[in-house]
C-alpha cells in the first residue's frame, strides 16, 4: 500500500508529481491512500508516507485532463486526489474517455471542476479589502478576510497580483494566506480572522448599494442564487439587505400613490396618422437636404440609419442617378461610397468622366434591406417606394436643371422614365424622361459586382464604361453648341 | 442651500442611475497592471454584489449629474420632475472609482449623465473623467460611457478610445413612441450615432498599409436599452427593432428594462408594477435570435397577439406549435434541430455532439450533460427513452405552464 500526503500549498504540482510516479510504477488506484495535509478526515494513524516512486515508463496524459486536475485538486472533497488518480488510471487505456461527457466518473470530476471554478469566480467577486496602512503612503496597503468553499486562493493569486499591482495586499483564509508585498506574492499557512480597522470608503459603498436598489422590482431569489447567503457574513452591504427587502413594498406603493392620474394614450396614435402629402416639394426654410433627411413618406425610414442625399454641384449639367444607398452609404450618409461606388469611380475615371462635376444621387434615399443574422441583405425597392421617393428626385432635378441624366439600373430608369422594362435591352440609348430631360440608360455598377461569370462580367464592365464614355461625349457636344444626337 | 457632502451626492446620483439595466463588464481588451497602474480586464465580467432587485452590481453606475434640460416622460431626471439634484465634480468621480476599485467593490465605471448646457458640454465633461482615469490614475479597469447623441464627432472619437464600451439608448420600441415620450430626442440622430460608432469600430480594425493597428475603439462594442411596457408596443415590435439593431450596427446587447414606477412620475405613463416576466421572456427570445438560429418571424408567429406567452418560454411555445418536427433522435438529429429542443442549451447540444461520436446516448447520459429532461423529455428520443404519445398529447402545454392561481381578494 502506498501512502501519499499532498500539501495544502502547491497541491496541484505535488499531486501531479505523485500521480506520475505511481502511474509509471504501475500502481493501481486501490493500492494508494491519499492524504491531504492539515485537513480533517481520519488518516491512517499507523501509516507513514512511503517514499515517492520513480517509475521508468513514459507517462502521457490528454491535455484536457491536466487542466481538469489542476482545478479539481482544489476541491474540498476529501476523495478528490483518489478520484483523479482513479480516472487517470482508466485514461491510460482509453484516452478518448476525456471527451465522453456521459461517463459518470468524468461527470463527477467535471462537476467538481465547475464547483471550483465557481468558487474561484466568487472569490474574485466577493473579497473585500480594507485599508490597513496610511492612505497617503506612496504604496498603500490593504487586507481582506475571506472564507472560500474550496481551496481556491492559490489559483486566484495571479488574478489579484495582476489587478492590484500598485498596492500591497494580503488575503487571509482559514487554510492559506496570500501576501503581496513590493511586487512579490508569497503563500503562507491559513489564519483565524484578523482584526481589520474600519474603512471610511465602506460607508460610501453602503450608500451606493442602498441607492442603486430599485424597490419597485423585488427579485430576492435572483439575488440569492448569485450571491448565496454563505458569503453574506463577510460582505458589509449584505447587512442592509433585510431592511431593503422589508421596506420595498411600502416604497413602491408610496411611489404609485404619489403619482397623478393618467390621460389616455389615444392622442399619440391620432397624431401619428397625420402625414402631409402635397404634390411637389416646396422649401419651407430648412432646405432640400434637411427635408430629405427628415423624410417619413414611406416605411423605409424606420429601418434605415439615415436618408442619403445627393452630392455634387447643385447646378451641375450632368446628373447621375443610382438605385438606393447600400450598407456603407447608409452608415456614412453619402452616396456611392460603398463597393459599387468605388467601381463606378474607377470606370468613370477610365471613361474620362469627372464625378466631382456631376450631381450624384439615388432614386430611393433610404437603404432597403432585411436583417439576416448580423448582416443586412439589400432589397430592391418596390414601385410604391420608388414613387414616394420620386418626389425628392423631382425636387433635385427641378433645382439643378441638368441637361442630361444618367439612369444606372432598373430602379433609376423606372423612376426617371416611368418604364421598368429590361435594362439590358435599353442600355446605351437615350430616352425622353418624364421631366422632359434626356435620360441615358445604363447598367448599375452593383450588377457588375454580382455577375458570377467572368466573361459576362467583362462584357458588362465594357458596356458600362462605353456608356459613361458616351455620356462624356454627349455632354461635351451639348456644351459645344449643337444638341447631341442619340446614336 | 448647504453644500452637499460626497455621500449625499452619491445617494442622489446612484439613485438616478439605477434605471439603466446594463451592468456588463465583459468583453474589451485583456489587460492588467503588471506593467504599472491599477486594474485588469480578463474579458469575462465579474459581478461584485447583487441588490435585492436581482440586478448585479459590477460597475459603479452613476450619473455625472441628474440636472437635465430634456423632458422625457419615463425618466426620473426629466426637467419637469421634482427629485433632488446634484452634480459630481470630475475629481469626485475619479476618486470614487479608484477607491471602490482598490477595495474590490467594482470592475470599473459606468458613467451616464443628464444633459446640461449642451450635448457637447456634457460629453466633454464625461470624456474628461475617462481621460483622467486612464492617463493620470493609469486605471486599467472597465469604463462604459453613455454617449450623448448630438455630441460632436471628435468627442465621440475620444470617448471610444478611452472606454471599453459605448452605449446610446434607443429608449422605446418605435420612433413614434420616442417622439411622444421624449420630444427632444431624435430617433434618426440616435441611429446615426450608432452607425458612427460601428463605422469607427470597423475603421479601427483595419491595419494600415505598414501593418500597424490603429488604437482600439470601444473594444467591448456598443449596447443599448429599450424600456418595456411604457408604451403600447408589442413584443413583435420590440424584437423586430432588436433584430434591426443587431444587424445594422453590430450591437453586443440590447437590454430590455421593464418600465418601473419612479418617484414623482409623469402623468403620461402607466404606474403599474414593472412587467418583470415580460422582460424575462424578451431576454429569452433575444437569446434565441442570437445563439439558437431563430428568426424573429418564427418566434413572433406563434404569438396570437404579437406578445410572447408569459406562462411558458418562447422556445417551448415554438416547439408546441411545431410538434410535427418532434420527437428528435438525440443520436442522429443535426445541431440546428437539437438547438430547437426546449430544455437543451448550446452547451448541452455541444456535449451531445462530442459524446455521440463515442457512444450511443441513453436517457441518463443526457441528464448528466446539463439538459433539463423535464422539458426536453417530450421532444426527444434516446436509448431507453421515447415520449410515446406525449409529444402530441393535448395536455402537453398544461404540463409546463404554471397552475392557475386563485386571485386574491385583498
Amino acid at each position: 500500500m502506498q501512502h501519499v500526503t499532498v500539501p495544502m500549498i502547491g497541491a496541484a504540482g505535488a499531486w501531479r508529481d505523485a500521480a506520475r510516479g505511481l502511474l509509471a510504477a504501475n500502481v493501481a488506484p486501490c493500492d494508494v491512500l491519499w492524504n491531504a495535509q492539515g485537513q480533517g478526515g481520519a488518516p491512517d494513524l499507523f501509516a507513514a508516507d512511503t517514499p515517492p516512486l520513480v517509475g521508468t515508463a513514459p507517462v502521457t496524459v490528454p491535455r484536457g485532463f491536466v487542466e481538469l486536475a489542476n482545478s479539481a485538486v482544489f476541491h474540498s472533497d476529501p476523495q478528490r486526489f483518489a478520484r483523479l488518480y482513479a480516472f487517470l488510471w482508466r485514461l491510460r487505456d482509453a484516452p478518448h474517455l476525456m471527451s465522453d461527457r456521459a461517463d459518470p466518473e468524468l461527470a463527477k470530476l467535471r462537476q467538481m471542476e465547475k464547483a471550483v471554478h465557481r468558487c474561484r469566480h466568487k472569490m474574485r467577486a466577493f473579497v473585500r479589502f480594507r485599508e490597513i496602512g496610511d492612505p497617503a503612503a506612496p504604496r498603500r496597503s490593504f487586507a481582506a478576510w475571506f472564507e472560500p468553499t474550496h481551496y481556491t486562493l492559490e489559483m486566484n493569486t495571479p488574478f489579484f497580483r495582476d489587478r492590484f499591482a500598485d498596492m500591497d495586499w494580503r488575503i487571509v483564509t482559514p487554510d492559506v494566506t496570500a501576501i503581496f508585498e513590493k511586487g512579490k506574492v508569497r503563500l503562507e499557512a491559513g489564519q483565524a480572522a484578523p482584526h481589520l480597522p474600519e474603512d471610511a470608503s465602506e460607508e460610501l459603498w453602503l450608500t451606493y448599494f442602498r441607492n442603486i436598489f430599485n424597490p419597485a422590482r423585488l427579485k430576492v431569489n435572483a439575488m440569492t442564487s448569485e450571491m448565496p447567503r454563505k458569503y453574506w457574513k463577510n460582505l458589509r452591504e449584505a447587512a442592509a439587505i433585510p431592511g431593503l427587502i422589508a421596506d420595498a413594498p411600502a416604497r413602491a406603493r408610496a411611489m404609485a400613490a404619489a403619482a397623478p392620474t393618467l390621460p389616455p394614450l389615444r392622442a399619440a396614435a391620432a397624431q401619428a396618422g397625420l402625414a402631409r402629402h402635397v404634390s411637389a416639394w416646396t422649401d419651407t426654410g430648412g432646405g432640400l437636404e434637411a427635408d430629405i433627411r427628415a423624410c417619413t413618406r414611406c416605411a423605409l425610414h424606420c429601418n434605415a440609419t439615415q436618408a442619403v442625399c445627393g452630392e455634387g454641384p447643385a447646378d451641375a449639367a450632368l446628373m447621375i442617378v443610382g438605385e438606393q444607398p447600400g450598407d456603407r452609404e447608409d452608415l456614412v450618409g453619402r452616396p456611392f461610397v460603398g463597393p459599387a461606388g468605388q467601381l463606378f469611380d474607377t470606370l468613370a475615371a477610365e471613361a474620362g468622366l469627372d464625378r466631382g462635376a456631376a450631381y450624384v444621387t439615388n432614386a430611393v434615399k433610404h437603404f432597403k434591406h432585411i436583417p439576416r443574422g448580423r448582416k443586412r441583405i439589400h432589397q430592391r425597392p418596390d414601385a410604391g417606394e420608388v414613387q414616394q421617393c420620386k418626389w425628392w428626385l423631382d425636387a433635385e432635378i427641378a433645382r439643378s436643371k441638368p441637361r442630361l441624366i444618367v439612369a444606372m439600373g432598373a430602379t433609376a430608369a423606372l423612376s426617371l422614365t416611368g418604364s421598368g422594362a429590361r435594362i439590358t435591352a435599353r442600355r446605351g440609348s437615350v430616352e425622353r424622361g418624364s421631366a422632359g430631360i434626356d435620360v441615358l440608360i445604363t447598367l448599375h455598377p452593383s450588377y457588375l459586382l454580382r455577375l458570377p461569370d467572368a466573361a459576362a462580367k467583362a462584357r458588362a464592365t465594357a458596356d458600362l464604361r462605353a456608356d459613361l464614355a458616351l455620356t462624356v461625349q454627349i455632354s461635351t457636344n451639348a456644351r459645344g453648341g449643337p444638341s447631341a444626337t442619340p446614336r | 442651500m448647504t453644500k452637499q457632502t460626497l455621500d449625499q451626492k452619491l445617494a442622489i446620483l446612484s439613485d438616478a442611475a439605477k434605471y439603466d439595466a446594463s451592468c456588463a463588464s465583459s468583453g474589451g481588451t485583456k489587460r492588467n497592471a503588471r506593467g504599472g497602474g491599477l486594474g485588469s480586464n480578463t474579458g469575462s465580467g465579474i459581478c461584485h454584489s447583487y441588490a435585492p432587485d436581482g440586478r448585479c452590481i459590477s460597475l459603479l453606475k452613476i450619473l455625472m449629474t441628474n440636472f437635465c434640460i430634456y423632458d422625457c416622460s419615463y425618466c426620473i431626471n426629466r426637467v419637469s420632475s421634482n427629485v433632488p439634484r446634484a452634480r459630481f465634480s470630475v475629481d469626485e468621480v475619479v476618486k470614487l472609482t479608484i477607491e471602490f476599485y482598490r477595495r474590490n467593490y467594482i470592475e470599473g465605471l459606468f458613467l451616464s449623465s443628464g444633459v446640461i448646457r449642451s450635448p457637447d458640454a456634457t460629453m466633454s465633461d464625461m470624456v474628461q473623467i475617462a481621460r483622467k482615469l486612464r492617463h493620470e490614475e493609469h486605471f486599467k479597469g472597465y469604463i462604459h460611457l453613455k454617449t450623448i447623441p448630438d455630441a460632436a464627432p471628435e468627442l465621440i472619437a475620444e470617448a471610444g478610445l478611452l472606454s471599453d464600451r459605448l452605449s446610446i439608448n434607443v429608449e422605446l420600441p418605435t420612433d413614434a413612441a420616442l417622439s411622444t415620450f421624449a420630444p427632444e430626442k431624435n430617433p434618426g440622430q440616435i441611429r446615426r450615432a450608432m452607425a458612427d460608432v460601428r463605422e469607427r469600430r470597423e475603421v479601427a480594425k483595419d491595419r494600415s498599409h505598414s501593418g500597424k493597428r490603429p488604437p482600439k475603439f470601444a473594444p467591448a462594442g456598443q449596447s443599448t436599452q429599450v424600456i418595456i411596457g411604457a408604451d403600447a408596443s408589442t413584443d413583435t415590435a420590440v424584437l423586430t427593432q432588436s433584430t434591426r439593431l443587431y444587424s445594422s450596427y453590430g450591437l453586443r446587447r440590447v437590454y430590455y428594462s421593464a418600465f418601473s414606477p419612479i418617484p414623482d412620475a409623469s402623468a403620461k405613463l402607466p404606474l403599474i408594477s414593472p412587467p418583470l416576466q415580460r422582460e424575462h421572456r424578451l431576454y429569452q427570445a433575444d437569446w434565441l435570435l442570437r445563439f439558437y438560429g431563430f428568426d424573429v418571424d418564427e418566434i413572433t408567429s406563434v404569438t396570437p397577439d404579437g406578445n410572447l406567452a408569459l406562462d411558458i418560454d418562447p422556445k417551448l411555445a415554438w416547439a408546441l406549435q411545431h410538434r410535427g418536427l418532434f420527437p428528435l433522435d438525440v443520436n442522429r438529429a443535426s445541431r440546428e434541430l437539437l438547438l430547437r429542443v426546449p430544455g437543451f442549451g448550446v452547451k448541452t447540444v455541444n456535449r451531445i455532439l462530442t459524446t455521440r461520436r463515442h457512444r450511443h446516448l441513453r436517457y441518463e447520459d443526457i441528464t448528466r450533460m446539463g439538459a433539463s429532461m423535464k422539458k426536453a423529455g417530450a421532444f426527444v428520443t434516446a436509448g431507453g427513452w421515447t415520449p410515446g404519445s406525449l409529444t402530441d398529447s393535448a395536455h402537453l402545454r398544461a404540463r409546463f405552464a404554471p397552475p392557475p392561481e386563485q386571485m386574491t381578494l385583498f
